[in-house]
């Protein structure tokens, strides 16, 4: 139990999978130019993510079994593709009020590559399920964190900074999530994967 | 002479603006997982970036090849199988000659299916353009990509351990900036390079 919340803990700070493994970039500068919108995407991929990776897990378990692991990228792909779009039909037609919350963002998500990511982390650190499921819930989290603190900060920015013309836009998102990156550093010992 | 008439072509174009006006680094700002992820050695950029061009080549000579027989609606799935086909064979191919550029690169391999230049490329260009084009294309982004790569890759190497392609280039009396081979030292120096850039061809955003 202490383990996982440990690795709770170490995903979401130090080994945080925007500012530490740089993941899931494109839609994360794309999408952080309020905090509004931010808020969406962050909330539409922990729950994508979490949901996506319980369902790889067994589903690795199962290419393992059949000595078919490298097939493993194209079926964690199609899997995930699916998930989202049985997610949207499923929100859509029993939860609208969480449907109307997520918006345009649920589609985008297919693209997003922390989805991706978090299955192939847990391949190559050879995940339990629960580990997983934590991981997972963990690096999603993390990667809301770091989207809606950009975004608060470019709202900011917006109002009453000077930026030079060539940085306007994405070249100052840049070094905004540099000078995150730095301080995520810090929590280095906190917790251990 | 000839290379006046060369330079007037739609294959030239197509080149042109794949390294330059379209980069899609610099530029459209697509694709930096990877970008900021493998640059912190040049060996691993040149892999990574031969990956991406050798991806968006094949995938859209294919979808290319395709292109009129992909029902709209499930266009997207299909773009996804056939770019996952390829970066499968990428991976295998690394892990059987090059083992330790596998290992270093780890899960990005495998990352260059959500690269969002293979996509938008395989979307924007290659589902609408013969096949001939399409490859030029998809060469003209990969080493658009592969440029900027290489670049942000020397920078890192160097102030972070000191080495060039593993050869050591700087003074004894060098100290290794560690930063720069983490996350922040590669925000940072992607986020100057894209301002050098813009400042040189002139394409601010208005934001």
């Amino acid at each position: 139990m202490g383990n996982l919340i440990e690795l709770l803990l170490a995903s979401i700070l130090n080994h945080n999978i925007a500012l530490v493994y740089i993941l899931g970039m494109c839609p994360l500068i794309a999408i952080s130019t309020n905090v509004k919108n931010a808020k969406g995407m962050g909330l539409a991929v922990v729950f994508v993510v979490t949901i996506t990776g319980i369902i790889n897990w067994p589903i690795y378990a199962l290419l393992k079994s059949t000595g078919t692991t490298n097939l493993s990228l194209l079926v964690f792909i199609i899997t995930i593709a699916a998930t989202v779009q049985f997610l949207e039909m499923f929100l859509e037609r029993f939860i609208p009020k969480l449907y109307n919350a997520f918006g345009i963002f649920l589609p985008l998500i297919t693209v997003n590559c922390v989805v991706l990511a978090v299955s192939l982390f847990f391949v190559n650190r050879e995940y339990t399920f629960a580990e997983t499921a934590v991981f997972s819930f963990g690096s999603a989290v993390g990667w809301m964190l770091a989207i809606i603190l950009v975004a608060g900060i470019r709202e900011k920015m917006k109002r009453q900074s000077d930026v030079p013309r060539g940085l306007v836009g994405k070249g100052i998102v840049f070094i905004i999530l540099g000078i995150l990156a730095l301080a995520f550093i810090g929590f280095t010992g906190i917790a251990n994967i | 002479m000839r290379w006046i008439r060369i330079k007037y072509t739609k294959w030239y174009n197509i080149l042109k603006d794949g390294i330059s006006k379209n980069n899609p680094i610099v530029v459209a700002v697509l694709g930096i997982c990877s970008a900021l992820a493998v640059t912190n050695r040049v060996e691993n950029a040149i892999a990574m970036g031969l990956g991406v061009t050798f991806v968006v080549m094949a995938s859209s000579l294919m979808i290319s090849l395709i292109r009129n027989f992909i029902p709209a609606k499930v266009r997207m799935v299909t773009y996804m199988v056939v770019i996952s086909t390829f970066v499968i064979l990428f991976q295998m191919f690394l892990e059987a000659y090059f083992p330790s550029i596998a290992k270093a690169l780890g899960a990005y391999v495998g990352l260059i299916i959500t690269n969002c230049i293979v996509m938008g490329r395989a979307e924007a260009f290659a589902a609408k353009n013969p096949v001939k084009y399409s490859i030029i294309d998809g060469f003209a982004s990969g080493m658009g990509y592969m440029l900027v790569l290489v670049l942000v890759a020397s920078v890192r190497e160097i102030l972070a351990f000191g080495t060039f392609l593993n050869m050591n280039v700087t003074p004894d009396s060098w100290v290794n900036w560690t930063v720069m081979a983490m996350a922040p030292g590669g925000f940072f120096v992607l986020g100057l390079f894209i301002w050098g850039i813009r400042e040189l061809i002139k394409h601010y955003e208005t934001a």
